[in-house]
């Protein structure tokens, strides 16, 4: 495979990529590639120097790369925590966000639409959509608009119409198959920002590039903080967009021209182990009959199917008919994956593992106790790879998990799936009495 | 372009249904509400005229249809539809018109144990199917199917969009087959109230590419008026989905009798017709 495919600049991944979307979608799609191409790939009119600005003043980038004390002495490895939770809006998602509403205005778009699982993409570009000044719309599943309230409110709050989609099981996949719908009848004055690593080319290279800094920061702040390249970076993969986003750098040092290197020795970035932590829900077996997965591990389990735009890993029965998915994490909760990532763990760059939902649980109240930070329940994922894994010190002597975001959001499922379970080291949550006073 | 059929189930037989009069053609989601009752409303409308049609086989992310499709496709699955049961369903359709199975790649792409489109095109030919209309497959990825159609005399129909430019437009021309189903107007399918200026200006586009392809005009057709119109602007054939899936629904909803809604599918059916017909001038029967 030549450099040129495995970074996608044709839309293939190896044997994954490609864009099956429908014809009227698609002048606009080449009309978005060659804006890729121009503006972020070559920096035409400075658009990637406005970017970094923005992402700076506006995000708060870089966000910092912090040691876990406890977790480091807990698992016998120096563990480090890529503070992407830091980002404006408590998400990494903020990078991607921020990128395709500022492409769509360099593009002459007027309009924003996008959906969202968790609440934090939606989220992220409501903010990104009221900092240009482009109205926005967001699709967002019922279910996931029930498991996640907080951010309903936020979008509203930064001026977004959030529309609930009702067809089918009410998540990720439903909201996209909608937004897909309102861009294919919109689509001469809108633009359509995916929320991850996923669809038709060129999205999955552009979202990746535009999360690019995650790595390229990650691979500066190392060398500073403990002298070389980490030996193993663990993120959680829903889409795998902060996962791409951590990876990328060490896939393909200097992809995008711009980017600050590292002070490492080159070529060092091969010898850095990448995990992707997938939801691996309440159990890995699917029911055919009844079209049901219950986990979103479509790396370790799905198979090579079209969704959503792009060739990829994803969970189907055996016509080709698309499962519902599961997590306790609705940003993860997720049937297909990124085609890079899928095509990483094929050529086994990346190792594909999953954690079930009642590690994630325990993982969030974990890092909350013991380093005093509330993670989201997709990080939480990542986290508890360290825990679930045998020996961690196996992994290396640095190991860095990128804490795709915070778990403010998730409170109220946290809790309440905290209690469905007797979990080990959870607080005990039952604290007001039935008028909303303290017991 | 299709050559030589190969295998034994001959030639695609649509360009039959353009060689005359203006084309009537269609659409059903197969199974939808059960497999008996969409049989019968498949074989209703061929006894309305349909020159040619379009049969749904569902796909469970149908990102190209408003929530009427949306909602026949959620039925057909719960009845049980799978790719298996619907080429069975083709084989017992008794109907004698040319069928084109209008569906979604994956399920194309996942059948059978060869990989690529190849096996479900084989089976599909054999089974009666004469073409095929697949909405998330632009030009670009569609060379696979292209040839498993060429090497088993099958049609692919491109789907030419209100967005389409004039450089897309000539692969697509250049791609399809059977005809070419011209999207009247952006968005996704459901029934409307007019037809759209843009639907008289991709024609033009598409006759001045000089193709001898029929043209057939679809998404939002539901009446006679708009049938006529179409036609007029100098459509070969209208394409109606939404508004026939409208009555399947309601007489699931209203739980009537299916000779009943076959009744009514066949009485919206002639009227369609009709309009087609009377666009082209020619006149329209009055007593039936
Ligand atoms: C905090 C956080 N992490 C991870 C994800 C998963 O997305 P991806 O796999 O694209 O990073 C989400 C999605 O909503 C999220 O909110």
């Amino acid at each position: 495979m030549s450099e040129q495919q495995r970074r996608g600049g044709d839309g293939k991944f190896g044997r994954y990529g490609g864009q099956y979307v429908p014809e009227a979608l698609m002048p606009a799609i080449e009309e978005l590639t060659d804006a890729y191409e121009r503006y972020v790939l070559e920096n035409e009119d400075g658009f990637m120097d406005e970017f970094r600005e923005r992402l700076r003043d506006f995000g708060g980038r870089p966000t910092p790369l912090g040691r876990a004390d406890q977790l480091s002495e807990r698992y016998g490895v120096e563990v480090y925590l890529k503070r992407e939770d830091l980002l404006h809006g408590g998400a990494h998602k903020l990078n991607n966000a921020l990128g395709q509403c500022l492409l769509a205005k360099y593009m002459g778009k007027e309009r924003i639409v996008a959906e969202t699982g968790a609440g934090q993409h939606g989220t992220a570009t409501a903010m990104a959509a009221a900092h240009l000044d482009m109205p926005c719309e967001i699709y967002m599943g019922r279910r996931d608009i029930n498991r996640q309230r907080p951010n309903v409110f936020r979008m509203r709050i930064n001026g977004a119409e959030v529309n609930p989609v009702d067809i089918g099981r009410g998540t990720l996949k439903e909201a996209i198959n909608e937004t897909m719908r309102d861009w294919a009848t919109t689509v001469e004055t809108t633009h359509y920002v995916i929320g991850s690593v996923v669809g038709p080319h060129p999205f999955p290279s552009m979202v990746r590039d535009f999360h690019r800094p995650i790595s390229a920061e990650t691979k500066r702040q190392s060398v500073e903080a403990f002298g070389q390249l980490p030996d193993a970076v663990v993120a959680c993969a829903g889409g795998g967009s902060n996962t791409m986003g951590i990876f990328s750098e060490f896939v393909d040092p200097g992809g995008l021209p711009g980017t600050d290197p590292a002070n490492n020795e080159p070529g060092a970035e091969d010898d850095v182990d990448l995990y992707a932590v997938e939801a691996g829900g309440s159990s890995l077996a699917v029911d055919e009959a009844r079209g049901v997965a219950p986990n979103s591990a479509s790396l370790s389990t799905g198979t090579e199917g079209v969704l959503h735009g792009a060739r990829t890993k994803v969970l189907q029965d055996g016509d080709g008919q698309i499962m519902e998915s599961h997590s306790v994490s609705s940003g993860l909760d997720y049937a297909g994956v990124g085609p890079e990532l899928a095509n990483l763990v094929d050529e086994g760059r990346v190792e594909a593992v999953n954690v079930d939902d009642d590690a994630a649980l325990e993982a969030f109240h974990r890092l909350s106790q013991d380093e005093g930070i509330i993670p989201a329940l997709e990080t939480a994922h990542a986290l508890a790879y360290l825990e679930e894994h045998d020996d961690p010190t196996e992994l290396g002597e640095y190991v860095v998990v990128n804490v795709s975001g915070r778990g403010d959001k998730d409170l109220e499922s946290a809790i309440e799936e905290t209690a469905k379970r007797d979990l080990p080291n959870a607080p005990e949550m039952d604290v007001f009495d039935e008028h909303g006073g303290l017991r | 372009m299709s050559d030589e059929p190969m295998g034994g189930a001959g030639q695609s037989r649509i360009p039959e249904a353009f060689d005359g009069e203006p084309a009537f053609v269609p659409y059903l989601a197969a199974g939808d509400p059960n497999y008996e009752a969409s049989l019968e409303y498949v074989e209703a409308l061929a006894r309305a005229g349909a020159d040619c049609i379009e049969l749904g086989l569902p796909f469970s992310e149908p990102i190209a249809e408003g929530p009427t499709i949306q909602q026949a496709v959620v039925r057909s699955l719960e009845g049980g539809m799978t790719v298996e049961r619907y080429f069975e369903f083709v084989s017992d359709l008794d109907v004698d018109v040319p069928l084109v199975c209008m569906t979604y790649y994956n399920l194309i792409y996942r059948y059978g144990e060869a990989e690529g489109p190849e096996p479900f095109v084989e089976r599909a030919a054999a089974e009666g199917i004469d073409g095929f209309v697949v909405p998330d497959l632009p030009a670009e990825e569609a060379g696979p199917l292209r040839e498993a159609c060429d090497e088993h005399g099958r049609d692919l129909v491109s789907i030419v969009a209100p967005t389409t430019g004039e450089e897309r437009l000539q692969r697509l021309v250049d791609l399809a087959s059977g005809y070419l189903y011209i999207q009247a107007r952006l968005g996704v399918t459901g029934a409307r109230q007019s037809v759209s200026d843009r639907t008289a200006e991709s024609l033009a586009r598409v006759a001045e590419t000089g193709t001898d392809l029929p043209r057939a005009v679809g998404f939002g057709i539901s009446s006679f008026e708009q049938a006529r119109d179409v036609i007029a602007a100098g459509a070969d054939g209208v394409i109606v989905g939404s508004a026939l899936v409208d009555i399947v629904a309601e007489g699931h909803e209203a739980d009537r009798p299916v000779a009943e809604t076959a009744d009514r599918l066949e009485e919206l059916g002639r009227e369609l017709k009709e309009g087609a017909l009377a666009g082209a001038g020619t006149e329209a029967s009055q007593a039936d």
